[in-house]
């Protein structure tokens, strides 16, 4: 895929929220998740609007992760809403959720070793679709993403860039109105990332994203508002650049020499 | 794994399989006949548990209850004044609505493949126990009588029944000509929904169900619909079982007869159809084999084979064989392996 | 009155003699996951365990010490050259544990011949009001109590047990601390065996002994141990209770047979209303 050189990411940022409509998508409330005594997300307050690219960044451990499974379905909230397009989906099973058009893309990558990077998004597409557009649907796909000459290639032989890129791709293809991706650059180089960054910035056009990632880099090439996640609750949320100067943030990530409690 | 499309060679397989089966009969004896019949009722059977098994690793160790269930209604309905066709339809049916049930409470409740193994193999158990229970001659559906350990004897073989003409029974060569057609149907039909859009979504169930589920498709059902159709398969083989030998008994719900459908399949290979068919021919030749000295050391051999795959020839026969000859040829070419 | 008592007795009988029969392989499961469908057979050759040293002269009651030492050592060997290869792989387990099943069975068949064999039932009747109650009955609520207590204690007394329960929370924590988590699976495999080579010999002299004894008992163990869950003693006891109460219930009122399947159909139901057991129903409470 050829990517334009990334653009900087404040005026980048800037102009896309102002593309967003305004409505709010998917918003949760008191939203908890408890493990035994542990708290992995705490009575979390979220908001997001359509068209937004939200980063979620913080600590291991600190509910990004949950969030996401919670959202998707993959774990029954212990208490709180979560309203996408207005209707409170905690706790509806995985298959409905994802029908109503929110997808995810694993911090782990989630594929089918034994069938081909075609058949990912033919059967991605064919839910939405039918038989007969998702033929062309993926060819396209695999086109936009340059991916044709592996098309054939079982999955289960491609490197971990790659199979990372096939469940984007796949997402993509399920053509939802939200798309979580939970650290969707990890162990890929350099150029994969800028790619990687183009082609959010393409997606975010017609989905609203949240990603959550750990490289900074990739966050300033490409973000709006920041969520920062400590503990199972939402620190800071904020524009990138505020964020990086907060000192609670710095304390939170570099420790300032004071024990935590 | 067989391709995920129909390719030259495997249609010409299937010519060649027609034309093999139309001339078989006068070649062999009518012994032979007899002989090659049941091992393709078996193949039926080990078919029916690899479009389960091998489509959506939906593991059954309870084959064996479907195939009993098929045989034992196919005896009671046709010996109940009944046509033998109708018989062997509500055999299938039956059994299709006994996976059915099971696979209801199993994948509904989203419950681990562990359990779905575990719970065959029980139902196989206890069914072996109940029928085994009623030998006295007050247990009887109608006219037939169940007769316990002893079995069914007398079940009427499979006959056409066109209407306003008398029944006329198949004899051996007529009925192995309907054994091998049902089976060859049965690996038409089943490559042909491997390939459709609703096989390779099973496939893919097989593979990673929670990704599939992720992407907005109900995995429940269609599990619970190849589950259905995989014991109603394995059903119909049981009808055409008790038909063959006019004869059924308990025995086929034994730990052995269980063991045996999952250790064609392991055996051949799962995933492709065809290596369920080759698994089940070369394991039933062996049994065959050692059957005359013992049904002992039959086990013994069925046990080892067993174990001594899982440990080291996991994938089975026919891919490990596919594989190597694929393997040779692509280094012959040059071709790298990716 | 009496006839209370002696219902009673017979109710407890099935819940214990359930419980013995299933402790092995709910250690087994509790611990790693496994289902050994060879656990049958392990209980056929504790009974075959008193059946030959009952006619080696050593008696019954040499036979009921001896079988956990002499099935323990046979599950080591077992777990040494089938299962410790399998790990992580469920499924694979199952199916070489079943082909075991197999082998073992037909060895004894070949070895020991397929006849039915017995013992006579020692410890005789003790009379209460007009009814005969069998003392051995009581003997087997016994060693069903002794044998949970000693279990019990070993896990939460005991260095082993110990480090047993932290290998089944987490057995990456346990090897960081120094501790080679296959060892403990070889012992927990080890123990497991030997309780089925206990349940076995307790249960020889009051069924005939044949090679596949194992079969008439797996059907339940498997059910007990499905509706208890992982948890060993909670939900093994738990499902103990219930499912032997019911299988008891039905046999009394129709045959045995129908109690198997009355128990069958409670494990279906209560799995479908928690997935995870009687264990799960506690767990979800946390």
């Amino acid at each position: 895929m050829t990517g334009a050189p990334p653009e900087s990411g404040r005026s980048y940022g800037g102009a896309r929220d102002s593309a967003a409509d305004g409505a709010v998508l998917l918003e949760t409330r008191r939203l908890t998740k408890d493990f035994g005594g542990v708290h992995a997300v705490a009575a979390v307050d979220f908001r997001l609007r359509r068209g937004e690219l939200r980063c979620l960044i913080g600590p291991n451990g600190a509910g990004k992760s949950t969030f996401f499974k919670m959202l998707t379905g993959q774990l029954r909230p212990t208490s709180g809403a979560i309203l996408f397009e207005g209707t409170d989906i905690a706790g509806e099973p995985q298959h409905r959720i994802a029908a109503r058009g929110i997808g995810i893309k694993n911090q782990v990558p989630s594929v089918w070793d034994g069938l081909s990077v075609y058949e990912h998004f033919w059967i991605a597409a064919y839910h939405r679709t039918g038989a007969r557009s998702a033929a062309g649907l993926t060819d396209s796909l695999l086109a936009e993403l340059g991916l044709e000459p592996i098309a054939r290639c079982s999955v289960g032989e491609l490197s971990h860039g790659e199979r990372q890129w096939v469940e984007i791709g796949m997402v993509i293809a399920q053509d939802p109105k939200l798309i979580l991706l939970d650290e969707p650059t990890a162990g890929m180089g350099l150029d994969e990332v800028e790619r990687t960054v183009s082609l959010l910035r393409a997606i975010n056009a017609r989905t609203t994203l949240v990603v959550v990632e750990h490289d900074m880099q990739f966050i300033e090439m490409i973000a709006g508002m920041v969520t920062v996640f400590h503990q199972g609750r939402i620190l800071v949320e904020d524009t990138m650049e505020n964020v990086l100067k907060d000192s609670l943030v710095k304390e939170v990530y570099l420790g300032s020499g004071r024990t935590e409690s | 794994m067989a391709s995920a499309r129909l390719t030259a060679l495997e249609l010409l397989l299937w010519g060649a399989a027609a034309v093999a089966v139309a001339v078989l009969p006068s070649v062999l004896s009518i012994f032979g006949v007899v002989q090659i019949t049941v091992f393709f009722i078996f193949c039926l059977l080990a078919v029916s548990l690899d479009l389960a098994w091998g489509l959506a690793g939906l593991l059954s160790f309870g084959q064996a209850a479907f195939f009993g269930v098929g045989g034992y209604v196919y005896a009671i309905i046709s010996m109940n004044d009944a046509t033998t066709l109708a018989a062997l339809v509500a055999a299938a049916g039956a059994a299709g609505v006994a996976a059915g049930a099971l696979g209801y409470v199993a994948f509904y409740a989203r419950l681990s493949a562990m359990f779905l193994a575990v719970m065959t193999l029980t139902v196989t158990l206890i069914l072996l126990q109940v029928m085994g229970s009623t030998a006295d001659p007050s247990y009887h559906i109608g006219m037939a009588v169940l007769g316990g350990y002893n079995g069914m004897t007398n079940i009427p073989s499979l006959a056409l029944d066109p209407p306003f003409v008398s029944a006329r029974a198949l004899g051996p060569i007529g009925f192995f000509w309907t054994v091998s057609g049902l089976l060859i149907g049965v690996v038409v039909l089943g490559r042909l929904l491997m390939i459709a859009p609703f096989g390779r979504v099973l496939v893919a169930i097989g593979e990673n169900e929670q990704r599939v589920e992720l992407l907005g498709y109900d995995v429940r059902w269609r599990k619970l619909a190849i589950f259905s159709l995989s014991g109603a398969v394995a059903g119909l083989a049981g009808a055409l079982f008790s038909s063959w030998g006019s004869f059924i008994n308990p025995e086929v719900f034994s730990l052995a007869q269980s063991a045996q459908v999952v250790i064609w399949v392991l055996v051949g290979g799962r995933g492709s159809l065809y290596g369920a068919i080759v698994g089940a021919l070369l394991v039933q030749a062996l049994t065959q084999y050692l059957g005359s000295i013992g049904t002992a050391y039959t086990t013994l051999a069925l046990g080892s084979i067993l174990v001594v795959f899982v440990l080291l020839l996991r994938r089975g026969l026919l891919p490990t064989i596919v594989r190597g000859v694929t393997g040779r040829i692509a280094a012959a070419d040059g071709v790298r392996q990716r | 009155m009496e006839f209370l008592f002696v219902t009673l007795i017979g109710v407890a009988f099935a819940i214990a003699s359930l419980v013995l029969l299933s402790l092995g392989l709910a250690i087994i499961y509790g611990m790693m996951g496994v289902i050994n469908l060879a656990q049958g057979e392990l209980i056929m050759l504790g009974a075959y365990t008193v059946i030959l040293s009952s006619a080696h002269g050593l008696g019954v009651w040499g036979g009921i010490v001896l079988a956990p030492f002499v099935v323990g050592a046979i599950g080591l060997v077992i777990e040494r050259c089938i299962i410790r290869f399998l790990y992580g792989r469920l499924l694979d387990t199952m199916l070489a544990t079943w082909g075991l099943s197999l082998a073992i069975i037909a060895a004894v068949t070949l070895a020991l011949g397929p006849t039915t064999e017995g013992v006579a039932t020692p410890l005789g009747h003790v009379a209460i009001g007009d009814y005969a109650l069998s003392v051995y009955n009581l003997f087997v609520i016994a060693a069903a109590a002794v044998s949970v207590g000693f279990v019990w204690a070993l896990f939460n007394f005991t260095k082993f047990g110990l480090i047993a329960r932290g290998t089944m929370q987490n057995a990456d924590m346990v090897a960081a601390l120094g501790i080679h988590p296959p060892t403990i699976y070889m012992a927990t495999f080890a123990l497991g065996s030997a309780l089925a080579g206990l349940a076995g010999a307790v249960m020889a002299p009051l069924t005939g002994v044949v090679p596949s004894l194992g079969l008439a008992y797996i059907a339940k163990v498997f059910i007990t141990v499905t509706v208890g869950g992982a948890a060993i003693f909670g939900g093994t006891l738990g499902a103990g209770v219930f499912l032997g109460a019911i299988e008891s219930a039905v046999s009394f009122i129709s045959t045995p047979i129908y109690g198997q399947v009355a128990m069958l159909g409670c494990a279906l139901l209560v799995l479908r209303i928690a997935p995870q057991g009687i264990s799960g129903l506690w767990r979800r409470r946390g």
